[in-house]
Formats: C-alpha cells, structure tokens, sequence
C-alpha cells in the first residue's frame, strides 16, 4: 500500500470538517472570531479582578497540598525557632511549614494573599466605573446586581480564607466574627453555636471554614463570574458616546487578533505585578502573631481592607444597647446595627439602585452608551457620597494606627470618625454634583464659543479680547453655530485640536523624521481669518 | 433590517479564485453584520524603519522574558531556601522569585501588548447590536407553549393532585434539609456543658472545689507576685484551664495602689444590684479579659489613668468603678471575679463571675 504523505494544511482542514460535521461550529466561530469589542482602558478593571481571580484559583490549589485544617493541640517542632516547643493547632503548624519548609512556599502563600487583596480591590475600582457611567442601566440590571453578590462572596472568601491558619491575629477575627452572630436578636446563640459546633471557638470551626473557603464559596464565586462574564458577552460591551457610535451599534476592534491578545497581555501583567508583589512585599507574616490564645491581642489588629469598613463602623457605633423589659429582659447589644444591618444595607441598596434610578427618571429604555459621571450629576453625587461613607469607614478601621502614627488622641479619632461619617457624605454629595454642573457648563461654553486660542487681540476701540476657535462651521456673520451638547469629549485646547504637530516617534532619538511644526503664529486658515474678522 | 444595517458591501461568491483570503474575512464580516471602516498598518510602508524598531523592541521584551523565567528556574533549585536563624542567603529566596517571575511574566506581557498595539493594524470596526426584544408574535408563541405544558399536566383541572402534590413534596423538602440544618444545631443552653454562662472559674469544673488562679503554665498565684500598680492575666486552675478550651475565662488579675484600691473597694460595695460586693480581696481586684463588645481580651492596662482598653474596638472600661464602659462601643462593665486566697496562700476565685462573660446577646439575663 502506498503511504501517503501527510499535509498539515489538509489534515488540519479534515480535523475541522470533522468538527462541523459533529458540532456545526463553523459559523458560531465566525461570529466570535468577529466580533467587536469597545476598546477603553476603564473597561480593563474588571478584567483585573477576573486575572486575580485565576491565580487565586491557582495558587489556591497549591496551598490545599500542604494545609492541614485540624484544630489538634500539638507541640511545634519545625524550623522556626522562636515558636519551638510552643502548643499550636495543627491548622497553624501547618501554616508555618508552608512558610518555612516547603520550597517556594511563602511565595505562594504571599502570591495567594496580594492576590486576593487585588481582587477585592479591582471589584471596588470596576464597580465604581460601572456606576459613574451607568454602565448598570437596563439591560445590564442583572449583572450589577452579580457584581455586588460578588464583591459580598469575596468579603467572605478573604475572611474564612485569612481566619484558616489560626493564628493569633486570625482568632481574634474568628472572636468578633462570633460575637456578630451572638447580636443577632433571638437567634443569636443558636446560630453561634450551629457555626462553632457548641460554645466558641470549640474544635471544628477551622475544618468549617475550610471547606466553605476551597469548595463551597469559590464554586459558586466560580459559576457567578461565568454567568457575569456570559452576560456580558450575550448583551454586547456598552460604549461611550462618540463619532460613529450609537445605541444600536459597537465600536471597535475585532475580538481577533487584537482584542484577545491584549486581554493575554494584561493578565500576564497582572500576573507579574502580583508575583513581584508576593516576592518583594511580606503580607500576613504569621509567625510573627504566634498561635490563637483567647487571653492575647496586641494593638493594630487589623482585618484586610476589604473588611475595615466594617470594623470601622464597629468602632465609631456609640454604644447604645436596646433594652426589652419582658420575661427575663432581652437586649439587643450595639454591635448588631454596624454589623448586621448595616452590612446588609450597605449590599442590598447598591442591589437596588439600579431600579430607584429607573424609576426616579422613568426611564425604560435600554442604554448602551455610556454616561460621564458630570452628565448625571445626581448620581455622581450619591456614588461620592457612598464612597466618603466608605473612606471614613475605612479609616476608623484603622484609627489606632493613625492616632498612634500621628499621634493624636484615639477618643478623638473616634469622635472624628463619628461626625466625619455623618458630615462628610452629603458634603460630598454637594461638592461632586456642584463640579459635575460646573464641567457641563464649561463644555457648552466652548461648544458655543469654541476653544481660547491664547490670542488676545486690540480692537480700534482699545478694548482687548481673547480670540476663540469655533469647533464647528460658523454663520454668515462668522459667529460660531452652536453645537450640540453630545455627552462627549470636547476638546478645549489648541494642541487637541492640532495646532502642534504630530508627537515625534521614538524615545532617546527620532526614528522618522518629524512632521512639520507649525510656525508662530499659525497660518490662518480661512475659517480662522473669518472668525477673527467676524468680532471687528 | 434596518437602513444602516451592517456593511454596505454587496454579497460576493466566496468560491470565486479571484479573490483574496482578506475579501473573504470581510465578506464574513459582512454576515456578522460588521463593518471595517478603518484598518490601515501604522506604518508609512513594508519594512519601514519604524516597524523594525517595534519588531526589535517586541523581540528583546520576549526574550527578555525567557531570560528572567531562567533567573527564577535556577534561583529556585539552587539559592539555598531553608529558614535559618540570622541574616543568611535564604532571607533573600522569596524576593528573588518574585522579582524574576514578576519581571518575566511582565516583560512577556508587556511583549504582546505592544504586539497587538504597534505591529497589527489599525483597525476600527462597527458591529450592529441586535438588542431588540423578540417580537410581540415570539413573546404571545412561548407564553402560550408554556401554558400549555400547564395544560397538558392539568394541574388546574385536578385540584386533588394539587393538594396531594403539596402535602406530598413540602415533607420531602424538609426530610432533605433537616439532616442538613439538624447536625449543625447545637443547644446553647444546656445545662450539662458551661455555656454562655459558665467559665472555667465555676467550682463545678472542678468538682465543687473552689478554682485557684493560675498562670498560662499552671502554677498557682500568690499575692505577692502581683506588685503593687501591676497586672497579671490569669486562669482557672483547671486541667486545660489556659488553653482555648476556656475561651471566656482569661481574666486580669490587678494589684492596685492603696488609693485606688479604697476607690474601687468602696465602688464595689456600693454597687448597685450587689454582684460585685466584697469581691476584692486586701487591694487586688480581678476583672473578666473578655471584652463585654466584641469578646477581644480588653488587656491594654493605663496604669496612670485606671482604665482598660480593648484594641480591637477601643472601648474603655474604668478599674476604679466596677470597670464600668466610660468610652467606645461597649455598653456593659466588665464582670468582676471575687476572690479571695487559700489555707496554701493562693489566690482561689470564691464563685463564678456574677455577670455574663463575653460578648452581649439576646437573652443576656
């Protein structure tokens, strides 16, 4: 028999005949080969959060191999002397081994923690986009409403996640953690003792926490990002306004090649700032806390950022307690209103936002052009004001320090925190919405007048004045037509409209030669000399 | 199809051998509905200078990337790694891999991306969206189909089947999640266990005899290991007693100035629901550790203002007034354990604390 050669290009062509034959997916992967993304450097926040998310996935895996989530008493025996002899649970014990004695192991350890703080962090930043544009509006309700799921799985994921190796600093999370659950009216007790397995902190939370932190809250954390990131993709990117773009169209670049190799570009970015951060800046050195002892806690305990807002508000909470005169008496302690209603509120309203907005504008339609935050001053407003609540939260999360730091009276600081957080919110919201307005109106200025060229001109009657670029054709008398207000860019300076030539090619050298630069003053061109002429 | 409807290009014959694999694309594109308005190459012909400066550029940066990549190979099987005590060559392991991975995976990153910025094309391109609702005609179809699954089961029609199925599945769901929610439910209050109100300073947990305090070891306290104006965090002298079996138990142990002493001795006594009456013993005082807010250890002692701190959420109880909450979140005092000291001349802990231990809750009697 003969033996017939084997081309690539036909067997590569058979294999995907096969396909089709199979699957039909000839013309599906055209249309993804094809298809137009919006290209914009606000849309890649996300996409930070999805690459952290990868190498959470991965350098998760990793630590699973060597963790041990046992509560079991046992004397430390490993490299670290300054522990040696010290009773630990296993979970710490085994915490400490990854650190010290398995290769590259607080690499990953480290890897793993920066990595989850950029998540958190990335979510906060891409939300932000997403509701300063209004990137949330209808259709894209639902995914908003995902994303805040997200960021609230997040916040427990980094909280079971840093309460495993039980250290010192840990347990006193897992205290406070407790202590929330305890708040709750009527059903306190019960729900602390359904999560610790009896009184606290017993000998099964770590293994509890375990599970919920590698399995239960990645997978749902996993099929949640999927079904973002398919909405996203069945709905179309939104895109900011501009030349060309419309509700009913897309602008930009086709998915391949450019799309996606940018996007693998970013992650391994992403990817490298991380690593360089997990190599060059010590996170969590939890050694340094030595194991969970109820009896021990030093000052600047502190949660990741993610959850300071909330010891924050645990803080400045005056301490008022509700007390119910009936039966035995009952009490409702202080903690349960930052705690527990207030993380609710601060997750269910941002949920319903969505629909408020709608229904304050009565507003249906469906928006796929983006809005800058001054073309909806109200809502700038409200997200300032979210984010100045947010910031003081924050802070007083770490009011300790700062008072230690800067040595100022902790009561004060608290005091400050207090009022800040009453105050500074609706002063935000006045100041932002006060800007926005000012931004518009200076767009609709320069779009009626056009650009300040810097010219000032002496007319006959000695009066000086500036003269103006009109960005758009002018009337027989030469005065500018006024444009309209497009919720887009305008520009406001000569040089954005090319009155300096092209930038130079090339970094030490120029690598082509540079365009012409225009001479002073500029050649005027004829709608220039009839604008000029036109103010005689 | 609407008028701007996708590319103005007429439909072409993709078999047709004149034309170029390019024509193709954009007749696909032409299906999908997209439109190239621009797509120009970013330099001023083939083989400019520009382009091979980019090229050079994009090139360097990947092999700058497999050089780094190698650092970081080497460094990590040969740079020595185990932790050793002092200043040694490990210390620098971790930052080493970090550097080398973070430059690499950067550098290679930083490749595509110029890749896809400076070398392809310039391209932008238009896609219609098709964000229409189905049409009022599709919505009426499926609503109609799926009523009539409703009717093709007849639920409607056989109310018994309904009650049944009712009565029937709702036992089933709980069977389901009882075995679930049930395992996890643990009885706050039971009697046979301290919970919530007992610590390890109850002469039940040491059968009926009254509880020494001890130190983290174990070994019992005698009033002059206390100076005067110090504190000392003690535990019940139980088996176990300072481990976190006893989570509540922690308490602080304070030998106060004689003045301070007579302050707090005649704020005690004159208490007002009488828990704290006689609970001194001579001028040392002992207060519960567990923070009455939260439940962090309330252990930072200002010897020269009386009070203790919690540094968790910074409430602030005063020694000399039966550690009453003066600041922060905290709304109950601290319980105070009455002491006394043994025929040995240790100190023993005469009861339990009168007041709950630890955090607040519902029923807090």
């Amino acid at each position: 028999m003969k033996r017939r050669k084997l081309d690539p290009a036909e067997a590569t062509a058979n294999f995907a005949k096969g396909a089709d034959d199979r699957f039909q997916a000839a013309t599906p992967l055209r249309g993804l080969l094809n298809k137009v993304f919006p290209d914009h450097w606000s849309f890649l926040l996300g996409e930070i959060a999805l690459f952290s998310f990868i190498v959470l996935l991965l350098s998760g895996v990793f630590l699973t191999l060597f963790f041990d989530p046992s509560m079991k008493e046992i004397p430390y025996e490993g490299s670290y002397p300054a522990l040696r002899g010290v009773e630990m649970s296993q979970a710490y014990a085994s915490s400490l081994h990854l650190s010290f004695e398995v290769r590259g192991g607080l690499f990953m350890r480290q890897m793993h923690h920066w990595a989850a703080l950029l998540f958190m962090a990335s979510i906060v930043v891409h939300m932000a986009r997403v509701f300063f544009t209004g990137a949330f509006r209808k259709p894209r309700e639902i995914n908003w409403v995902i994303g805040v799921l997200l960021f609230l799985l997040g916040f427990f994921a980094g909280f079971t996640g840093y309460s495993l190796p039980d250290d010192g600093l840990s347990g006193t999370g897992l205290r406070i953690a407790s202590a929330i659950m305890l708040s709750l009216p009527v059903i306190g007790t019960w729900l602390s003792a359904a999560i610790f397995g009896g009184e606290y902190p017993g000998e099964l939370i770590i293994g509890r926490f375990y599970i919920a932190h590698v399995l239960l809250i990645p997978g749902i954390l996993l099929a949640l990002i999927s079904v973002h990131l398919g909405i996203v993709f069945k709905q179309k990117h939104t895109q900011w306004a501009g030349p060309l773009r419309t509700n009913e169209n897309v602008v930009g670049e086709r998915m391949f090649p450019r799309y996606a190799m940018k996007q693998g570009g970013f992650f391994m970015a992403v990817f490298g700032v991380i690593a360089f951060m997990a190599g060059m800046f010590q996170i969590n050195p939890i050694w340094l806390f030595g194991p969970y002892r109820a009896a021990e806690v030093s000052s600047a305990s502190q949660p990741d950022w993610y959850v300071m807002f909330m010891d924050g508000l645990v803080r400045l909470m005056p301490n008022w307690q509700i007390y119910i005169p009936f039966g035995d008496g009952y009490s409702i302690p202080p903690l349960f209103w930052p705690a527990v209603v207030g993380l609710g509120a601060l997750f269910t309203l941002p949920m319903a936002y969505p629909w408020l907005e709608a229904r304050k504008l009565k507003d249906t339609r469906s928006h796929h052009l983006l809005q800058r935050p001054r073309d909806n001053p109200e809502r700038l407003g409200i997200g300032m004001m979210a984010l100045a609540f947010f910031t003081v939260a924050t802070l007083s999360g770490a009011n300790d320090v700062i008072a230690d730091k800067f040595h100022i009276s902790l009561n004060a600081m608290t005091w400050a925190g207090r009022i800040g957080l009453l105050v500074l919110p609706p002063l935000a919201y006045y100041v932002s919405v006060r800007i926005a307005f000012g931004l518009q109106q200076h767009d609709r200025e320069v779009l009626a007048h056009g650009v300040e060229t810097g010219i000032i001109r002496r007319l006959p009657n000695g009066k000086f004045e500036e003269i103006h670029q009109p960005l758009g054709p002018v009337d027989e008398h030469g005065h500018p037509v006024p444009l309209e207000y497009a919720g887009w860019v305008v520009p406001k300076k000569m040089n954005k409209i090319g009155a300096l030539g092209p930038a130079v090619k090339g970094f030490f050298f120029p690598v082509e030669a540079p365009a012409e630069t225009p001479v002073s003053p500029a050649p005027i061109g004829s709608a220039k000399k009839e604008e000029i002429s036109s103010k005689r | 199809m609407t008028a701007h409807h996708g590319a103005t290009a007429e439909p072409v014959d993709v078999n047709d051998p004149k034309l170029t694999r390019f024509d193709i694309v954009k007749e696909g594109l032409r299906r999908d509905d997209i439109e190239i308005i621009t797509y120009e190459s970013q330099f001023q012909g083939p083989n400019s200078k520009a382009e091979k400066r980019v090229v050079r550029n994009i090139s360097f940066l990947f092999l700058l990337s497999g050089l780094f990549a190698l650092v970081f190979l080497v460094s990590y099987i040969v740079w020595p790694w185990k932790f050793e005590l002092g200043h040694t060559l490990s210390d620098y392991y971790t930052p080493i891999l970090g550097v080398s991975l973070g430059i690499s995976l950067f550098a290679l990153g930083i490749a595509i991306l110029a890749w896809a910025k400076k070398l392809l094309p310039h391209e932008v391109s238009i896609q219609q969206r098709h964000g229409d609702p189905s049409s009022d005609d599709e919505r009426l179809i499926t609503g109609q189909t799926a009523m009539y699954v409703a009717d093709e089961l007849g639920v409607a029609r056989r109310p018994l089947l309904k009650g049944a199925i009712g009565l029937g599945l709702a036992p089933l769901g709980l069977a389901a999640a009882a075995p679930l929610v049930g395992g996890l439910i643990q009885n706050p209050h039971r009697d046979a266990e301290p919970m919530m109100y007992h610590t390890g300073f109850d002469p039940k947990t040491n059968g009926d005899k009254l509880v020494r305090l001890t130190r983290d070891d174990g070994s019992p306290i005698r009033p002059d290991d206390v100076s005067a104006g110090g504190q000392m965090t003690v535990y019940p002298g139980v088996p176990g007693g300072a481990t976190n079996k006893f989570a509540d138990s922690p308490t602080l142990l304070i030998h106060l100035r004689a003045d301070d002493a007579e302050k707090t001795r005649v704020a005690a006594d004159g208490d007002k629901n009488g828990r704290n009456k006689g609970s001194m013993w001579g001028n040392y005082v002992a207060y519960s550790k567990i923070c009455t807010h939260a439940g962090c250890p309330a252990s930072l002692y200002e010897q020269q203002t009386n009070r203790l701190l919690c540094p968790c959420h910074q409430s602030q109880f005063l020694i000399t007034d039966n550690a009453q909450p003066i600041f922060g979140p905290a709304t109950r005092r601290l319980p105070m354990l009455p002491l006394s000291v043994d025929d040995e001349g240790f100190f023993v802990a005469t009861s339990d604390f009168k007041d709950t231990v630890g955090p607040d809750f519902w029923e807090r009697p």
